[in-house]
């Protein structure tokens, strides 16, 4: 079915290595405009991954019988009809939260996030794979989506999980800087979102750069022969 | 991007420049301590020492020598520029954190010293008056009258921020005539009833901005600084003031008043000129500063915000390289379309 290398690989590319925000910087739009608390992002990105995983294991199992020159319209039908269900979901059990995020959830359909795993993954491997590929991109934008909310969050107003009662009635959002925080509101404003994600982006490659440099640094035995010759 | 020929450029330095723009700077400082108050100076201080400081962090992080930057000046006319433009009484945080975000946002996260895109004191005048808008606002509209010890109590947060301590400023006094329309006050005699007017523009502010016209006109005789940007700045104020104020003096200040209000000298003298994030060319330079000074008015008048040199300055920053690539001069010997 999977090997334990290939769901390696597969968890490595969604959480990291590709991540759908940081390093392929798809989905801006929701990243932006969703991310003033951790809540919404963290909220968003389970309903991607919801539509992510059956997407991708819709389109992996119908790979077979998709003509091959209209299979981006019907990957987008597929994508459409299962977002319409998570809206509905939504709006039926969390609709506070429905209400904030109000025309994202409808928008995922047109997340580039959605398609170009469906395209680029789901159209040419197994169901099973395709499910853990859409997981694991999401996750990965969960991570993403939550940092950035909460940086933006703590900055902006100095709380953490602002609106976590619309989802879970009996919490209260930490006030984690004292109330008289003035609230740096440029980075609850979409030029905040950007700054800090440019601030992501650059510790990411800033992490990958030092494991290179590691990396390289770990085998001298074998460099040294190599470079004898 | 070069500048056409000749190439007969005396040999001065980043800091002997810095220098003497500080220098330049010198008579605003004096008439800004002496008719608005000397928390100016406070200011200042508190301005130079976040920049040093934030400029010797971003240096120790990019791995660049310390004492060549730090000791060319350029983080502190940064530093004071930014204290001259934010209100006399705002917090110390605010004036640091806006000096820090110039300085490592706005300069060095761009490449540092020359390779900014946009004015760094502007962007932390940007930053700062769209996070806090409220204490952005507070203008003093005459001269502070507190001692210096409550001035000082003020800025450290140490004495409650007293709604007394700002009134509209001239600007704002005339905005509000124009949204009143022509039910509203007449321009005219508001500016010779209240109080806070002067002789021709905010009383004591006037004078801050001729010493600012006085420093200017001092940088543009040592050649730091050529005509263009000032005269096209100063020019398009003039123009798009003048041609209101004609068809209805009523709701409109003349260009005087506009002139010597807010950060319009200041702007033109010694921020719009800043050879890094600005235009090169002459041609470039002159549209530039018209640019500037036609945007400065619109937003002031008709904007939502105190001021608009700071939003001019930065929409023509984003301009600045296409009008250069548009305006280069023709090679020597070339025709006008080489």
């Amino acid at each position: 079915m999977i090997t334990r290398d290939e769901f390696r690989t597969i968890a490595h590319n969604g959480v990291w290595k590709q991540n759908t925000s940081i390093v392929q910087i798809l989905g801006l739009c929701p990243l932006l405009a969703v991310t003033t608390n951790a809540v919404n992002g963290i909220m968003l990105s389970l309903a991607t991954i919801l539509v992510m995983a059956l997407s991708n294991v819709a389109v992996a199992s119908l790979r077979n019988f998709i003509p091959h020159e209209i299979r981006i319209p019907v990957f987008i039908l597929i994508v459409a009809a299962l977002v319409t269900v998570v809206d509905l979901l939504f709006n039926a059990n969390l609709h506070e939260l429905y209400l904030v995020l109000g025309i994202f959830i409808p928008l995922i359909v047109t997340n580039c996030i959605v398609l170009a795993r469906v395209e680029a993954f789901a159209a040419k491997n197994p169901p099973l794979q395709s499910t853990f590929d859409g997981v694991f991109m999401g996750v990965g934008m969960l991570w993403t989506l939550a940092l950035l909310g909460g940086m933006r969050e703590l900055l902006g107003s100095g709380t953490l999980f602002g609106g976590i009662d619309m989802v879970f009635p009996s919490l209260q959002p930490i006030q984690l800087l004292p109330e008289s925080y003035p609230g740096f509101l440029l980075a609850l404003l979409p030029p905040g979102a950007f700054i800090l994600l440019g601030c992501m982006i650059a510790w990411k490659n800033w992490m990958d750069a030092r494991a290179a440099a590691r990396a390289q640094r770990k085998p001298p035995a074998s460099v040294a022969t190599a470079g004898a010759h | 991007m070069f500048a056409p020929a000749p190439y007969l450029l005396k040999d001065v330095s980043v800091s002997q420049v810095m220098t003497q723009v500080c220098i330049a700077l010198v008579p605003g400082i004096v008439a800004y301590a002496w008719l608005i108050g000397p928390a100016i100076l406070v200011q200042l201080a508190i301005a130079s020492a976040a920049a040093l400081l934030a400029e010797s962090l971003m240096l120790k992080l990019r791995g660049k020598p310390q004492a060549m930057f730090l000791s060319d000046g350029s983080a502190v006319v940064t530093a004071w520029l930014i204290a001259l433009t934010f209100p006399p009484l705002a917090p110390w945080w605010l004036v640091a954190l806006g000096t820090v975000f110039a300085i490592v946002v706005a300069k060095h996260l761009y490449g540092g010293l020359g390779q900014n895109p946009f004015n760094p004191a502007m962007v932390a005048f940007a930053v700062c008056i769209v996070s806090f808008p409220a204490l952005m606002s507070q203008w003093p509209s005459v001269g502070l009258q507190m001692p210096l010890v409550e001035q000082l109590n003020v800025i450290l947060g140490l004495a409650p921020r007293v709604d007394a301590l700002s009134g509209a400023t001239p600007l704002d006094a005339l905005k509000t005539a124009l949204k009143l329309g022509d039910s509203g006050v007449d321009v005219a005699q508001l500016l010779a009833n209240q109080d806070i007017f002067g002789n021709f523009a905010g009383r004591g502010w006037e004078w801050v901005a001729a010493g600012y016209l006085l420093g200017g006109l001092w940088l543009w005789q040592r050649k730091l600084i050529t005509w263009h940007v000032p005269v096209a700045f100063i020019g398009a104020l003039v123009l798009i003031s003048g041609a209101l104020w004609l068809y209805k003096p009523a709701q409109f200040a003349s260009p005087l008043f506009h002139l010597f209000s807010g950060g319009a000298m200041i702007g033109a003298f010694f921020i719009a000129t800043d050879p890094v994030s600005g235009c090169t060319t002459p041609r470039g330079k002159l549209i530039f500063g018209a640019g500037a000074g036609l945007l400065a008015y619109i937003i002031r008048v008709f904007g939502g915000y105190p001021d608009g040199v700071a939003f001019a300055v930065l929409l023509m920053n984003l301009c600045a390289p296409l009008i250069d690539l548009l305006t280069q001069p023709p090679i020597f010997g070339m025709k006008d379309k080489a």
